[in-house]
């Protein structure tokens, strides 16, 4: 007959440590005065702390986890760029102009009641409240490059559904040529709206627009999470736009408005410097910025100074199936 | 007015362990934005972090030297200007510490680049401007230099006053709205140059005021 086993330590529930104490367990061993080398050498938490603020005692986002597929057509292999960098790393003026301003003023941001509304040239104008962002339409995992105007790129795992899939229940009338999205106004919630030190002296809301055609394509994505929860208001929560074949700027943050329209729209950074921002804003290694070339790009992943992140810049940003759309277009004058 | 009618002195020791101070900030900052950064703790992009440190710093310690003389005559004392070859030739470290970064880890050592970006970015032309005449400023810092050029050591020196808007208005370019971080520096700057464009105005215009009194008496 075996044995019964019989542990050698008698526990029960009361002597398991609280999940409370647990998680607080840094802050108790800083309270006692405990400074060893590991908190001295920690990343993020270590030797930037002494010279900025510790980031540890921030509390992270707590995105709620999603139901999505994973068509293989857009599981890339590429290396990612780590979650705490994709949330930190992040342009959006509204909350502050450098790139760490988001993730610190973003995080009492209230994305829940939320009213995104689909009108102008549609036959049947639609308005998305807070659970139909993620619950109306299946959501799929994209994970796709974003190449930012400023030379730098991330892999980032996207959540979300097709914008022409929003756009086909709206029934865009034939009128309809171009489609023009709106940012939250909301200066009270957003200090880059209510002083131009904060937000860069841009005119709010920000606003974007894509022809038609653009944001029929497939590869359009309304994007309402990353890595697997919902996004983090400093990524544009609750739903954003990813056009993964333009520039970032383009992929405008929390969405309250998709107008569709026969006009041109204005769109924030053309309005702001038009010789150096074009409407359309593809991906193009052969058109520089005036002030830098955009022939290739650091793409921000892991490693430090001495990682060799320099890669040539793709057309399209390596979206070679969107190349039709501009046909016969010169891009270097439709930049 | 001055504050005190007796000038401020200091002991030797505590300008020695001032300046040790200064140094071991200096050089301890910069090698430990470089050691963070190779070590991956310089946030999500450590090549945007140091470039963004240490142009800023260098801006800093160009703010500093500014505010050394204006601050010998206000308390008055001697004393401020013991440090001012210092802190200028750490401007200057900086400076060149920015350039480095943004060629060996911004742009990776690709030189065909490099040479084109120099030359054809007109933000990059007068950061470059600025460093150049930094560089001038620090090869001639030497005592006995200094000695040897005589008059000509102050009227170079007097380029500083370009170095600063050289170097703010790189700055402000290099940003892709006009309302940022800049603005601030621009402020300071016009706060610490006052005085100096009140006095050289004052120059002016007795030197003018003398060449009509001379065309007069010709007259």
């Amino acid at each position: 007959m075996p044995k019964p086993f019989k542990p050698s330590v008698k526990l029960t529930d009361n002597d398991v440590t609280n999940e409370d104490v647990y998680k607080s367990r840094r802050t108790l061993l800083k309270s006692m005065g405990f400074v060893g080398a590991s908190t001295l050498l920690a990343k993020s938490a270590g030797a930037a702390g002494w010279f900025w603020e510790d980031e540890e005692e921030k509390a992270a986002f707590k995105g709620k986890a999603l139901e999505f597929s994973q068509p293989p057509k857009f599981q890339i292999t590429e290396t990612r760029t780590p979650e705490d960098k994709v949330t930190s790393y992040n342009n959006f003026y509204e909350f502050g102009t450098s790139k760490d301003a988001p993730a610190k003023n973003a995080t009492e941001f209230q994305t829940n009641p939320w009213t995104l509304k689909v009108d102008g040239m549609v036959k049947n104008p639609i308005e998305l409240d807070h659970d139909a962002l993620t619950k109306r339409f299946p959501l799929e995992e994209r994970i796709y490059r974003l190449r930012c105007v400023e030379a730098w790129s991330m892999v980032v795992p996207w959540i979300g559904f097709e914008l022409g899939a929003l756009l086909k229940q709206a029934e865009p009338l034939m009128s309809a040529k171009y489609v023009a999205f709106e940012t939250l106004y909301d200066p009270e919630q957003m200090p880059g709206q209510r002083s131009r030190f904060t937000g860069g002296g841009i005119d709010y809301p920000y606003v974007e627009g894509l022809r038609l055609d653009e944001a029929m394509h497939p590869l359009t994505l309304m994007s309402v999470g990353l890595y697997g929860k919902t996004l983090p208001p400093q990524n544009g929560a609750p739903i954003r736009l990813v056009v993964p074949w333009k520039y970032g700027f383009k992929s405008i943050k929390s969405i309250v408005r998709i107008r569709l329209t026969d006009k041109k729209p204005p769109t924030t950074w053309n309005r702001l410097a038009a010789n150096e921002y074009g409407f359309y804003a593809n991906v193009n290694p052969n058109v520089s910025h005036p002030r830098w070339s955009q022939a290739s790009e650091r793409r921000i992943t892991t490693g430090g100074l001495l990682a060799r992140n320099r890669i040539d810049t793709q057309m399209f940003n390596g979206y070679s199936e969107v190349a039709p759309l501009y046909k016969d277009m010169d891009l270097s004058r439709y930049y | 007015m001055p504050l005190r009618k007796k000038p401020f002195r200091l002991a030797v020791w505590q300008r020695r362990s001032l300046k040790g101070l200064i140094h071991l900030f200096a050089l301890g900052y910069i090698a430990w934005l470089f050691f963070a950064g190779v070590t991956d703790q310089l946030g999500p992009d450590p090549v945007n972090t140091l470039i963004n440190e240490t142009g800023t710093w260098a801006i800093h310690f160009l703010l500093l030297t500014l505010t050394l003389s204006p601050l010998a005559k206000w308390l008055p004392s001697p004393e401020p200007m013991q440090f001012r070859r210092m802190i200028g030739v750490y401007t200057f470290v900086y400076a060149f510490a920015h350039l480095l970064t943004y060629i060996v880890f911004e742009i990776q050592l690709d030189m065909a680049l490099v040479a084109s970006e120099i030359v054809s970015r007109p933000y990059i032309i007068v950061g470059m401007a600025a460093l150049l005449l930094l560089f001038a400023l620090t090869a001639t810092s030497f005592k006995r230099i200094q000695r040897n050029m005589g008059k000509k050591w102050q009227k170079l020196h007097n380029s500083i006053y370009l170095i600063l808007p050289l170097a703010l208005l790189h700055f402000s370019w290099s940003q892709k709205t006009f309302w940022q971080e800049p603005v601030w520096y621009w402020m300071i700057g016009l706060i610490l140059m006052s005085p100096r464009m009140k006095q050289w105005y004052v120059t002016y215009q007795k030197k003018s005021q003398k060449k009509s009194r001379d065309k007069n008496a010709v007259a």
